[in-house]
Order: structure tokens, then C-alpha cells, then sequence
């Protein structure tokens, strides 16, 4: 039972980042393709979790913490860049 | 005990995969910037929650021991998503959204964002605040 849930929620997140990826090729403006980026970065680490969970291991833990604050910190230069023009003054 | 476990953790999954979908969904699918950063902004966390939640179950249920790297992750993305939506937010005001269409800021003059300078290459940092 698990297991078929596992292939579900694999599906559903996979559909997930298609949809973001879509987002970023025809997104209207710059705001919404750091917010799908941002977007996909989350999709990543759910992921990266539900594969920890399909194999057995926790060594993906790391890997989904470090992709977080990764994308965590890249989002926020994004957003500075936009709002300032440059990142660390 | 151990079918109430697995009934559990299939719940979650299946919580958490149909939220992150809901999540990306949303994103192509609302009409303007502003309630299209409340779709993944929300819906997503409760998603990648509810993944690491099931994973913390299946962790007890089968390994008998709690694992704590999750709670870290969550931690992280729930303290990290509005600080996120907040700067995506700010950006998007300051990039499309005149001075004059925001409501009142009392009692200041205006909003914050747009009460900075543009930054130029090798000027000097203005040390007095523009009030």
C-alpha cells in the first residue's frame, strides 16, 4: 500500500515540475520566474525525500537540506537583484 | 499497529502529493502575480510537509527509531517560504505597481519600496535618509 503511494505522490510532483518548468519558459515577466524557480526547488526536495523513503536510506536527507538553504539564499539574491540591481552593495 | 501506521503514512502521501500538484497548478493557472505567489507559497510547504512527516512514521514504523532530520527540513522551509514570498512580493510591487495605485502608507510618505534610490556603480552609499 505504501509503495503505490509512493509511485502516486512520485507522479504528482513530477507533474509538479513539468507545470514549473512550463512556467519558467512562458511566464509574463521576470517575478514569476523566480517564484516558479523557487517553486521547483521545493518540488526537488519533496523528491528527494520520497526517494530516501522508496530506498531505504537517509542519506538524501543532506542532500535536501542543502539543496533547501541553496535555493533559499538563491531566491532571495534573485529578488535583491531585481529590487536593487545588484546583489551585495 | 502496524496497518495503522501504513494507513498513515499512505494518507500523507497521498495529502502531500495532491497539494504539490494543487501547488504547481495554481501557478500556472491564477490570474495575476500577486495570487499566483499565494499558490505555491502555501500549498507546496504543506506538500514537501507532508512527504517528511510520512517519512518521519516510516522511519518508527519500520527502522523502530525516530528520525529528527526531517523536523530540520521542515523547520527550515516554513521558517524560509514567507521570507521568500515577502521579497518576491516586494520585487513585484517595486517592478509594476505605480506610486500612486498602492493605498495610503500613513503616516509616512510612501511605501518602502519606493523609497530607495536606483544603485549606480561607484557612487557613494548616501548616508542621510531621505524622509
Amino acid at each position: 500500500m505504501i509503495e503505490y503511494a509512493i509511485y502516486f505522490a512520485f507522479g504528482c510532483f513530477s507533474l509538479g515540475l513539468l507545470m514549473n518548468l512550463w512556467q519558467i519558459v512562458f511566464a509574463s515577466g521576470v517575478g514569476d520566474r523566480v517564484l516558479a524557480l523557487d517553486t521547483m526547488v521545493i518540488n526537488m526536495i519533496a523528491l528527494l525525500v520520497l526517494f530516501g523513503l522508496m530506498a531505504g536510506t537517509e542519506m538524501f536527507f543532506e542532500a535536501a537540506m542543502i539543496i533547501a538553504m541553496l535555493g533559499f539564499v538563491s531566491t532571495v539574491a534573485y529578488a535583491r537583484f531585481m529590487l536593487r540591481g545588484n546583489i551585495i552593495e | 499497529m502496524s496497518i495503522l501506521f501504513d494507513i498513515a503514512i499512505t494518507a500523507f502521501l497521498i495529502i502531500s502529493g495532491v497539494f504539490g500538484l494543487v501547488g504547481s497548478y495554481g501557478l500556472i493557472k491564477l490570474p495575476d502575480p500577486m495570487s499566483r505567489l499565494h499558490a505555491p507559497t502555501k500549498a507546496t510547504t504543506l506538500g514537501v510537509g507532508g512527504v517528511l512527516i510520512a517519512s518521519m512514521l516510516h522511519a518508527i514504523a519500520v527502522e523502530g527509531q525516530v528520525s529528527l532530520h526531517e523536523l530540520l527540513i521542515t523547520l527550515f522551509l516554513l521558517i524560509t517560504a514567507p521570507i521568500t514570498a515577502n521579497f518576491i512580493a516586494k520585487a513585484h510591487l517595486h517592478r509594476h505597481v505605480e506610486r500612486d495605485q498602492l493605498p495610503d502608507a500613513a503616516p509616512d510618505d510612501c511605501w518602502a519600496v519606493h523609497d530607495i534610490e536606483p544603485f549606480q556603480a561607484g557612487a557613494e552609499p548616501s548616508t542621510e535618509t531621505t524622509k
